[in-house]
């Protein structure tokens, strides 16, 4: 080979190189306008006002669902926590399933696909709009989610498919189909066929473009700006190995290392919260005025309200119907006792981890007060001022930066671990959806794998507003055809739930040795 | 007496020794072996989604792999030398599931082999004779 074409190809190369940046912008701008134009009815169909209020609809559907599974199920939620956890601590497991998913296993794994970035930037976003009240809000849905996810986990479980050749999998698609057909209930094809739709586009776009986009925002924000698309490469490369290529190290290693990042997390906050134990009061206080006065924020006490059930169904997936999928694989002879282990996932996610993200951004005084106590509202009107006129995942760093100096750094690997997580979990919802619809087979798996991947370079490629409006409406168009579902079907739950509980106390089910 | 013996057995040459040391001793006293064979696993172990999915499949081949690939050739060569013998694969701790196994079926003794690892390495990663040692509810040999 000459120098000559050498030099050609390498200036070809650079040329290439230099192209795909503009290229890239130039998509993203189809991308978005293609979307807006064909999505926007979609989006705001979900997200339109109750006639006559400022308050969605579909925030309105989950909080009702939660409290009338709550009511429904006689407050399984505060009843059957110590069950729950010795479910969890393997105290009723038969020794001679070991080997098989225990309890613990189920829940550290839809935790995994649960905790993220709606836990750090969800919150953030829930406190900067509603204000510390939307904490208050927040906590009350997380409480309430948790009878949500006790009755579609039963039912996943219940309604499960075990394959002849030993693997386990469930979720919505088959209680909707199979729970239906048993109550003689029309129509349980068509939902499922929905809830697919909707799964697979909530996992490719709040499962993978959201998650890719805000990873890269963290990663820029540390290392300064350079283009997405390298950001979604290197993604799209990883999250290929695993899923396509089979490489469970990479996968095993995240699933190690996200509890660990989870723990550093909560830990980190609570230190903070110790370090300013004379504020701790203050903040609480602030957390409950806010919830019933609004402390001047835009919307006041509806608009806190709003933000905290936004951001806690966001955050934990109560009634959406991806956790049905992550329990289902458990080993138990007993449905009711995954539905029991599952209602700590809100608990965790939403309770703990999302209270200590809004403390900390509260506590170390971020958000800015004017002299009569009222928060004062940033220039455009829509959320209050912070210091450093920060928002989403950047406002949480600055709270805890501002604390602990080093810890933005942590969180940035924390948000990209988080990130990673979430992507492979609902790689997976995705793909299960994908099987309903289309069968099983390699080639098909592939395709969604595939069209997985590709939508990670889209998702850290750019600021993609009406593709990420897009994706959050169709998770909760899920919670939309879930919940009609769990309507008709809780009864059933209520059954098991009865007939469990029963033999529990007269001795039936005991603890093992 | 016809005690029994459980031996900790993977394959592994020092778990051979460890076999061949046991079966003197059962022929002698007219004895049976119990060949454990342990699958390490915990149940707090964490998983992806696929695996919770496939979890199931995979024990049973492992459990059939183990069965054929370790137990049923060293079972045929104790049948030849005329000493009886159970086999048991589990899944779980080594040394806790030996100790538990060894209590239930109320065994003399526990037979099993080490590799010799280095004092630095049984500090950071734990080693089942060290554990054994400790906690063993019958008399237990380790044969080097």
């Amino acid at each position: 080979m000459n120098k000559g074409r050498i030099s050609a190809l390498m200036s070809a190369a650079g040329l290439a190189l230099a192209g795909v940046p503009a290229q890239a912008q130039s998509i993203d701008e189809t991308v978005n306008q293609i979307f807006a134009s064909s999505t926007g009815w979609f989006v705001n169909l979900i997200f339109s006002n109750l006639p006559g209020t400022s308050f969605p609809w579909i925030v309105a559907w989950l909080v009702v669902g939660a409290t009338v599974f709550t009511f429904y199920f006689g407050f399984i939620q505060f009843r059957a926590v110590g069950h729950a956890i010795s479910l969890v601590k393997g105290d009723y497991s038969d020794p001679n399933d070991a080997g098989e998913v225990s309890h613990f296993q189920a829940l550290a794994t839809a935790l995994s696909g649960t905790v993220g970035l709606g836990n750090i930037a969800g919150v953030a976003v829930a406190v900067s709009i509603g204000g510390p009240g939307a904490t208050f809000w927040m906590i009350l849905a997380g409480l309430m989610g948790m009878a949500s996810k006790f009755t579609e986990c039963t039912l996943g479980v219940k309604y499960r498919n075990e394959y002849a050749d030993g693997r386990v999998s469930g979720g919505p698609m088959y209680y909707l189909t199979k729970g239906f057909a048993e109550r003689g209930v029309p129509g349980g094809r068509i939902m499922a066929v929905l809830f697919s739709i909707f799964c697979i586009l909530g996992a490719l776009g709040g499962g993978n473009m959201f998650q890719a986009n805000q990873a890269h925002q963290q990663i820029a924000g540390v290392l300064g700006d350079y283009p997405g698309w390298i950001t979604g490469l290197v993604f799209a490369g990883v999250v290929f190995a695993v899923i396509v290529g089979g490489i469970k190290s990479i996968a095993r290693v995240t699933e190690k290392v996200v509890p660990f990042m989870g723990l550093l997390y909560v830990g980190t906050a609570l230190i903070i919260i110790a370090m300013n134990a004379d504020q701790i009061g203050w903040a609480v206080g602030q957390i409950f005025a806010g919830a019933f006065t609004g402390l001047g924020i835009a919307g006041g006490m509806v608009g806190a309200l709003i933000q905290g059930f936004k951001r806690a169904a966001f955050s934990n997936e109560a009634g959406v119907g991806s956790a049905a999928i992550a329990h289902s694989a458990v080993r138990t002879k007993e449905p009711i006792t995954e539905g029991l282990v599952s209602l700590l996932e809100p608990f965790i996610d939403t309770v703990v981890i999302c209270t200590m993200t809004a403390l900390v951004i509260i506590i170390t005084g971020q958000l800015v007060a004017g002299p009569d106590g009222n928060y004062l509202l940033n220039e455009a009107g829509t959320a209050i001022q912070t210091v450093g006129g920060t928002s989403g995942v950047g406002l949480t760093s600055a709270a805890f930066g501002s604390a602990i100096g080093w810890f933005p750094y942590i969180l940035a690997v924390a948000v990209i671990l988080f990130a990673f997580s979430t992507m492979i979990s609902w790689s997976y919802y995705g793909l299960k959806a994908w099987t309903y619809l289309f069968g099983e087979g390699e080639t098909t798996e592939l395709v969604f794998k595939v069209i997985f991947c590709i939508f990670v370079v889209i998702g850290a490629a750019a600021n993609l507003g009406p593709v990420i409006d897009f994706s959050d409406a169709a998770i909760f168009a899920m919670a939309v055809v879930n919940i009609i579902g769990l309507y008709i079907l809780m009864p059933i739950v209520k059954r098991e739930l009865d007939s469990y509980m029963r033999r529990l106390k007269s001795g039936e089910i005991k603890k093992f040795e | 007496m016809s005690g029994k013996f459980v031996v900790g057995y993977d394959g592994s040459v020092s778990s051979r020794r460890a076999l061949e040391f046991a079966t003197d001793r059962a022929r002698a006293q007219g004895g049976t072996i119990v060949l454990v064979h342990v699958l390490e696993w915990s149940p707090y172990s964490f998983l992806t989604p696929g695996e919770l999915e496939e979890r199931h499949k995979r024990r049973r081949e492992e459990m059939a792999r183990a069965e054929e690939a370790i137990m049923t050739t060293v079972v045929a060569e104790l049948k030849d030398a005329g000493v009886p013998v159970e086999t048991m694969v589990r899944y779980g701790n080594i040394a806790e599931l030996l100790g538990k196994i060894a209590k239930d079926i109320n065994a003399v003794q526990i037979v099993i082999g080490r590799d010799g690892q280095s004092a630095i390495g049984a500090r950071v990663f734990g080693s089942v004779a060290g554990a054994l040692v400790q906690t063993s509810p019958v008399p237990c040999t380790i044969v080097p």
